[in-house]
């Protein structure tokens, strides 16, 4: 039986969708089958992330309309034999959506799946509501910001209310540099203030955009973020991971100078 | 580190966790400014019967303290009123 999370900040821009890719290539690295679901209709961006963006036939609002069975809909990643995107219609918007719809779609994908892992867009209207339906846990993705982390508090308190009782923090972008000259929160920091289970530290890493313009999501790569992502995954399924100590970022860097693929 | 801490000014980081904490206390008190607007204007209007209130001065605000009852911080309404004149004491 299938677990549904989803992938969910409040506030845009934080990487929800990057960490969707990232955390769902690594499960299926870690040989769980996978499907990730985009749930941002109007603004379907995982397909590019995962770089699968020219295999697109049928999407979720064709699954939900009954004009495809889930099976057509479902895009096979080549790299990855147990990874699978449902991607986002383009051309509709949230409406095209109900939550009941959604949660019945992702029930119906527990058989098949180990884990099935919702892209939710940012906001709190419609799209939040369906990406959240059929959700037994929840990651919250938030930057060292203000901003970011006032959404993603408000969030949190939205996942309660909608009885979605685990929920984990996954802080984004964090700069070592600057936290340590006071100029950024820590991740013990924005833990402490939103008060749920920190699953995973992804820290700022040119590599995340390289990746992306190439589409091919880098977990599992000796890059310092790559390693971030694969450690959320093997949390999820339920190993010990300790976190990356990040202080080492530097000589890091200069030793693998070179040494990427 | 204890040592460059001390010469070191507040990084801009504890600024933005203080901050932080505080828009978080009435956002979670689910008070909107609209609602503090009116219990402002109330408090006001009632103060007001009895004495006469400095409004420039006035601040209230949704804050946080400590509890002697529940363990850690609960929301608090702060208010500081600074009085120009009591009314009652010229009869």
């Amino acid at each position: 039986m299938g677990e549904v999370i989803v992938v969910t900040s409040g506030k845009g821009g934080v990487g929800k969708t990057t960490t969707t890719a990232n955390v769902g290539t690594g499960l299926a690295m870690l040989d769980k089958k996978v499907v990730l679901i985009d749930t941002d209709i109007g603004l379907r961006n995982l397909d590019v992330v995962l770089g699968l963006e020219n295999r697109i036939v049928y999407n979720l609002v064709d699954v939900i309309e009954g004009n495809c069975r889930i099976r057509n809909a479902l895009i096979k990643d080549k790299r990855y034999p147990n990874l699978y995107l449902l991607p986002a219609a383009q051309t509709r918007d949230k409406n095209a959506v109900s939550p009941e719809q959604m949660k019945k779609l992702a029930d119906e994908l527990r058989d098949e799946f180990d884990y099935i892992l919702m892209d939710c867009p940012a906001g709190i209207e419609q799209g939040f509501r369906n990406a959240i339906a059929g959700a037994d846990k929840a990651l919250v993705v938030t930057t060292p910001e203000v901003s970011a982390v006032r959404d993603a508090d408000r969030i949190i308190g939205l996942l309660e209310a909608n009885e979605i009782h685990e929920t984990y923090l996954i802080v984004n972008r964090l700069r070592m540099d600057m936290v340590k000259r006071g100029d950024m929160m820590s991740s013990d920091d924005v833990t402490e203030i939103l008060a749920i289970d920190l699953i995973g530290i992804v820290p700022d890493d040119e590599n995340i955009v390289i990746s992306a313009n190439q589409g091919e999501p880098l977990v599992g790569s000796d890059s310092l973020a790559g390693r971030a992502y694969m450690n959320i995954a093997r949390r999820l399924i339920g190993e010990e991971v300790p976190f990356l100590n990040l202080n080492e970022r530097n000589s890091f860097f200069s030793k693998l100078f070179g040494r990427r693929k | 580190m204890r040592l460059t801490d001390f010469f070191k000014k507040k990084g801009t980081g504890s600024i933005a966790k203080d901050r932080l904490k505080l828009v978080l206390v009435s956002d979670r008190a689910g008070c909107s400014p609209e609602v503090m607007e009116q219990i402002k204007n109330d408090i006001i209007a009632v103060i007001s019967k009895y004495i006469e209130i400095d409004l420039e001065g006035l601040d209230i605000k949704i804050t946080q303290t400590e509890s002697e009852l529940h363990n850690g911080p609960v929301p608090a309404l702060f208010a500081n009123i600074p009085i120009k004149d009591m009314k009652a004491s010229k009869k």
